[in-house]
């Protein structure tokens, strides 16, 4: 099973003519992935060597999706086109967008995300994030692929590194999916929908969740824990020292007047039962706690 | 990127909102000539990214030249929250009949924007949203629909906008919008927006954030930008596109990902608690992909900071592996070294994830005796707040 992406994935890539969608749709290939489609306008009709195979490039999505069935795309393309490369896809019906982008204005992501919510039919995972492996499945975005192992452990986190951290730190037990839902202030999918997910997800026994600094997300998702999930949840929070006013490297990790501390954050965590660890290291012991009893 | 106040109020004269003609100086004579300009009684106001300025003394008002002077003197050099007054805003006085608040802001929870309206307008708008909510009107705003006449009536509705300003308001409210998509702003805020006696509605206070993402949509934007203000490291690290920013501590940290170097900053602030308080210097992501070179550009950065007596590197080796890395780390130290830096400070790295056994090879190999590898991020953290605490 698995969230959002399994071994039935057929992924297209955005942009998989640049330096990075080559780069990366090479390492989804080798990590398992069935990429069956890339998309760049004006090179329809070339293909890419993906490494397993040439992958045959289309000039749009509605064109790579007829042709090849796509039903997850991963999108690479600069800021500046990022916002109607996602409208394409979702016009296009497709189920699962992974926004990979980063640096783009947060105008166009609440716009598209906006547009998205009206039709209905496309999860936007992003932007500005690593995207989400189901390892030994499908692995869509630039998570390497093998850092960890199938397992029974959901993870969702804000951090692209701290979610390779802690699948290097739970590797020997494993994960169901990871998800990298990125550290902008507006993004498609967020802790709520992967704890929703995870929670209905029989191949998921305990979970993982990494927040850091800015908004409230980690707060509501500690509301919604109490409120809906059974499954034991093991939290961390990135940011303790952040000075009020600085933003963070992710442009939605800021804090800002009494809002947004890791303190406010963790406590929140705590006090629905959460196990909030002070360090990486400290939070995949609280994890393996509870798996290996 | 936050925008002064005076820089506010110049985008909301470009976009139509209705404010005043004020003259931003650096010093009482200036002041002194732009009151003389203006005529009348005037406000000095400090410019300052923050809020409470009144309550700090950073605004008043002066009836004449000299007095505009004197105050501008008592203003400039002020210490409002940790922030020097340099600048300050000579601006004719307007009556106030009546005080509101309007702005439009990103809502992150819910992921669209909201508007946010109140006749009662003056006061901090959290104290206002936290004594008196229900004063505090908050309409959501659809980020693809935006705001014509009919949400702006929507708006000032909700607010309880009575009919002696009810359509200037609703007018001001449009414009406002203009200023907030048009210049790519995650927020414009008016407070106080203020009827005068002679029953016009007036900015007479701005708040802007602009979103640093859409810069190549606004090549203007990067004029708003006071060097001036900027520490000189983070200035220097902006340059060579290195996402720094400075801190107040002794531990130089370098990590690849905002997230993971966060972290690095709180578990090394942690491991700095027994070791006599020492903290991290700055926050510095190198980013996925860290070349020889942007490894040697962070370390010379952040070696160059007098404040910091050791530093560690923390890489978990994902996208670049950890060989490369270490190629990286040695690499930019001979290239130090090339320039004529003696590199004396510690340097602790701690790699992990792709590689990371080639890449302590590659470290161990290159014999440098500053150089310091531990395998964990907690006992790096311990380790480099323990050299720092010695040196």
């Amino acid at each position: 099973m698995a969230i959002y992406l399994n071994s039935e994935s057929r992924i297209l890539v955005q942009g998989i003519t640049g330096s990075e969608g080559t780069k990366h749709t090479r390492r989804m290939v080798a990590s398992g992935s069935n990429v069956v489609a890339g998309v760049t306008p004006g090179k329809g009709g070339q293909s890419v060597d993906g490494g397993a195979g040439d992958i045959p490039v289309f000039n749009s999505v509605p064109e790579a999706v007829a042709a090849t069935g796509a039903d997850v795309s991963v999108v690479f393309v600069p800021p500046r086109f990022a916002k109607a490369a996602v409208v394409e896809t979702v016009d296009a019906g497709v189920p699962l967008c992974v926004v990979i982008t980063e640096g783009i204005p947060v105008k166009d992501t609440a716009e598209f995300f906006q547009y998205a919510t009206n039709a209905g039919g496309t999860r936007i995972v992003g932007p500005n994030c690593p995207g989400l492996i189901s390892p030994g499945q499908s692995n869509a975005g630039i998570i390497p692929g093998d850092i960890t192992k199938p397992g029974r452990i959901g993870l969702v986190s804000k951090s692209g590194t701290l979610t390779y951290q802690m699948m290097y730190e739970l590797r020997d037990i494993g994960f169901s999916t990871c998800v990298g839902i990125g550290g902008d202030p507006v993004i498609g999918t967020t802790h709520i929908d992967c704890l929703a997910a995870f929670q209905d997800d029989p191949d998921t026994d305990a979970i993982v969740m990494i927040g850091e600094i800015g908004g409230d997300a980690e707060e509501r998702a500690a509301d919604f824990i109490a409120a809906n999930v059974t499954k034991p949840v093991v939290g961390y929070v990135a940011g303790f020292t952040a000075p009020e006013g600085k933003t963070m490297g992710h442009a939605g990790a800021i804090v800002s007047g009494s809002s947004g501390t890791a303190q406010a954050k963790k406590e929140a965590l705590e006090a629905v039962g959460v196990r909030v660890g002070k360090t990486p290291s400290e939070t995949a012991r609280l994890m393996r706690e509870i798996v290996t009893g | 990127m936050d925008l002064y106040e005076y820089q506010a109020k110049e985008l909301f004269a470009k976009h139509g909102v209705p404010t005043q003609s004020g003259t931003v100086v650096t010093d009482p004579d200036a002041a002194r000539a732009a009151a003389a300009e203006h005529g009348g009684l005037v406000v000095v106001k400090a410019q300052v990214k923050t809020g409470g300025r009144g309550k700090a003394g950073g605004v008043k008002l002066a009836q004449n030249p000299d007095e505009a002077a004197e105050k501008a003197e008592a203003i400039l050099g002020l210490d409002i929250k940790g922030h020097i007054v340099k600048k300050v805003l000579v601006t004719p006085a307007e009556d106030i009949e009546t005080e509101y608040y309007v702005s439009f802001l990103l809502d992150r929870a819910n992921r669209t924007y909201l508007a946010m309206a109140s006749v009662e307008g003056g006061m901090e708008i959290e104290q206002l949203a936290e004594e008196r909510p229900e004063a505090l009107a908050k309409v959501a705003v659809d980020a693809l629909a935006g705001v014509d006449e009919a949400k702006a009536r929507e708006i000032a509705t909700a607010a309880g906008f009575g009919p002696d300003v009810f359509d200037q308001v609703v007018d001001v409210l449009q414009h406002l919008w203009t200023v907030f998509v048009q210049e790519d702003a995650s927020l414009v805020e008016v407070n106080p927006l203020a009827k005068t006696p002679d029953g016009r509605v007036v900015a007479l206070d701005g708040k802007v954030t602009i979103d640093d993402n859409a810069g190549f949509r606004h090549p203007h934007h990067a004029d708003l930008i006071d060097h001036a203000a900027t520490d000189p490291l983070e200035q220097r690290a902006q340059e060579k596109d290195l996402n720094y920013v400075k801190l107040s501590g002794e531990v130089g940290i370098i990590g690849n990902g905002a997230g993971l170097v966060m972290s690095t900053l709180d578990v090394v602030a942690y491991a700095g608690e027994e070791f006599g308080g020492v903290k991290p210097a700055n926050f510095l992501d190198i980013g996925g992909g860290a070349s020889a070179e942007v490894m040697a550009d962070g370390l010379e950065i952040i070696l160059s900071d007098p404040e910091v007596k050791a530093v560690l590197v923390n890489v978990f080796g994902g996208i670049t592996a950890c060989d490369a890395v270490a190629n990286g780390i040695v690499q930019a130290l001979e290239l130090l070294k090339s320039h004529g830096q003696a590199i004396t400070k510690p340097l602790v790295v701690r790699l992990d994830g792709n590689n990371a056994a080639e890449g302590r090879r590659i470290l161990d190999e290159a014999e440098h005796d500053i150089v310091e590898m531990v395998d964990t991020m907690d006992g790096a953290a311990r380790r480099v707040a323990e050299l720092a605490a010695q040196a």
